[in-house]
């Protein structure tokens, strides 16, 4: 019987051929939430140093590290902190987005719960180097030891002056305020983000205008970073930008922390340098591969918005650099710019596979009905195009398909991508464009399955 | 009877308004507060807030309707989530939630009989590296069989987690 709660048990057996950085002292057995024990471990040293520089020297070693947003979208965190609007005198705010809630990711979840100084000394440095009056941490309301955790790390960085008035003597003053969400996906698109942080409904904003650089926060200029990206900022300080930029590869700069799931026999999170490993090294040398008997299906590599991987498809053109490239899916780089080279994207990092024990058109419905739940209902076309294709999946998955049902999907999918606010419209349209594409063969094939074995299958996911 | 809350849950009211720039932005942590207490948020909660925040009633109604965390209607003594989204339903939390439903003798979103439990499918928790998981009350159980779920089951009916 091993039935016990966990906060986010330690991994012990870590791979050798992973790179830790945000992760090094996470899983140590001795190695705790403490101030203390982070303070022995060289804990707020860099806060030190990047308080003895100057703000604007600060942004240009993240800018020359070259790191990439680890939350979604992939964008240079040093760019994003440039176009901060500084002339408005309006106060400038820095939010941290522990919303994780891609389905897939848990990879903020194992540094806030093992790790939350990190984070903090990582906020605190960025928050002077953007000047920000006040600095929050979004986290969603499903881990309430992590928001515990983060409130009582924050206590103790306040009593010995890292964060609050006058921080460390240097007449720079920043408070660090913890927010929890309430079970909404949406809070974590950065501008629904800020109307929740503002006690409102999470309607997404339209950008423009409202790009949180200019106009965020109660209107003011704010920054809004992933946790993953945030903790970067230490390291970036500590190595130096350029230092920091000679690891991984040319625009796929430093590690980034894999949240592998699905059907694999060693799920579980792996920091691995950037364009070192590939998808293939991922789910079979550190994933340990398939359960026996197996056959790989397909692999959605980057949070169940990005579009699908079949196994055994074949990626062919050419790259940034001008190589061309023939990859498999085992051979599609781990970073940035591979999975999006392979047509679909890294997101989150979160990488589920799936294998042939399932039926594909009942996990596109499964996906579907996140999406459709998640849909803040604001934009007409994702409000009602997530549901319908929720039904028409669901239906199909419960023995209704009917023959036009895959053009049916693939054009209401067509419909909402590009004509909605923010991008759940994208989210909830590219599984199904993407599963109804690849998968094509299957989706017709349901139709002609017996519609009264299917209502009484075993296995289901929706 | 007016309506009453404790002075713990006052003062971490009191605690949360000043952090903010704008009173507003409060409202969430005050409802998490009052729920926690009360297990719902009911109307005469809902237009206490507002007058301690000055906001018009409709602001907090709006919010309390959108966030699917907080619930107008009370559920049992635990609150039980099963994770349904991908990762933990490619490892069977289907079958897990049937199961747990069984065992307590109800249904999804009912309090059980003996209003020891409220059962409910939740979107994705962020545990998926250890799928299928349950979350009750606060805390997370992962890598679930259909044993462990009996287990948990006996132990909810049974008191043993408080």
């Amino acid at each position: 019987m091993s039935l016990e709660t966990h906060i986010a048990r330690k991994n012990l057996a870590i791979h050798p051929k992973e790179r830790r950085i945000i992760l090094k002292h996470a899983d140590r057995p001795d190695y705790d939430a403490s101030i203390d024990c982070y303070l022995r471990n060289g804990g707020y040293d860099q806060q030190k140093k990047a308080f003895s520089m100057k703000p604007e020297e600060i942004c240009q070693e993240v800018l020359d590290a070259g790191v990439r947003g680890r939350g979604g979208a992939g964008f240079p965190a040093g760019m994003k902190w440039k176009f901060l609007d500084r002339k408005s005198g309006k106060p400038i705010y820095l939010i941290c987005n522990a919303d994780e809630s891609e389905p897939g990711t848990f990879k903020d979840r194992q540094i806030i719960h093992k790790d939350p100084h990190q984070l903090i000394e990582g906020m605190m440095i960025s928050a002077f180097a953007i000047q920000a009056a006040q600095a929050f941490i979004y986290i969603r309301e499903e881990m309430p030891y992590g928001a515990k955790i983060l409130e009582e790390a924050i206590e103790e960085a306040r009593a010995k002056n890292l964060l609050g008035d006058n921080i460390l003597g240097s007449g720079y003053s920043c408070d660090l305020v913890v927010h929890r969400g309430a079970a909404a996906y949406i809070c974590g698109e950065e501008t629904g983000l800020i109307e929740s942080l503002e006690g409102k409904r999470a309607y997404p904003r339209i950008k423009p205008p409202y790009f949180p650089a200019a106009l965020g926060l109660y209107m003011c200029p704010t920054i809004v970073n992933n946790v993953e990206t945030l903790c970067n900022v230490k390291h970036i300080i500590e190595m130096g930008g350029h230092a920091y930029a000679e690891i991984g590869k040319p625009g796929n700069t430093g590690t980034r922390i894999w949240s592998l799931s699905g059907h694999v026999r060693k799920p579980g999170y792996y920091e691995l340098e950037n364009g070192v490993h590939t998808y293939g090294d991922l789910i079979n040398e550190f994933g340990g591969g398939l359960r026996d008997g197996r056959q790989l299906q397909a692999v959605i590599p980057g949070g169940s918005s990005a579009k699908v991987w079949r196994a055994g498809e074949r990626f062919k053109g050419k790259l940034r650099s001008g190589e061309e490239f023939d990859w498999a899916i085992e051979d599609v780089p781990l970073d940035f710019d591979g999975p999006m080279a392979a047509g679909s994207m890294s997101g989150s990092g979160a990488v589920v596979v799936i294998d042939d024990s399932v039926d594909i058109v009942e996990v596109l419905a499964n996906i579907n009905a996140f999406y459709a739940h998640e849909s803040c209902g604001q934009c007409t076309p994702c409000r009602e195009g997530s549901l319908w294709m929720k039904k028409i999946t669901t239906r199909m998955a419960n023995g209704g398909a009917r023959e036009e049902d895959t053009a049916l999907l693939a054009s209401i999918g067509d419909q909402i991508a590009g004509r909605t606010i923010c991008a759940h419209g994208e989210a909830c349209a590219w599984p199904t464009q993407s599963f109804v594409a690849k998968f094509q063969d299957k989706f017709l094939d349901k139709a002609k399955q017996d519609p009264e074995q299917l209502s009484k299958r075993d296995f289901r996911m929706v | 009877m007016a309506f009453e809350l404790s002075q713990e849950t006052l003062d971490t009211i009191d605690k949360v308004i000043p952090r903010y720039p704008q009173r507003q932005s409060a409202l969430m942590m005050i409802l998490h507060a009052i729920q926690k207490e009360q297990g719902y948020l009911s109307l005469e909660a809902q237009e206490w807030v507002a007058e301690r925040l000055e906001i018009a009633p409709i602001k907090v109604r709006e919010v309390v309707t959108f966030y699917p965390f907080y619930r107008e209607k009370p559920v049992g003594k635990h609150y039980i989530r099963v994770c349904r989204t991908l990762s933990c339903a490619l490892n069977g939390s289907y079958k897990i939630c049937d199961r747990l439903c069984q065992e307590l003798d109800t249904k999804p979103g009912e309090i059980s009989p003996d209003g020891k439990a409220t059962v409910e499918f939740a979107e994705c928790l962020a545990s998926c590296g250890t799928a299928p998981v349950v979350m009750v009350d606060d805390d997370m159980y992962e890598n679930l069989t259909e044993d462990d779920i009996v287990e948990l089951a006996r132990r909810i009916r049974e008191e043993e987690i408080k």
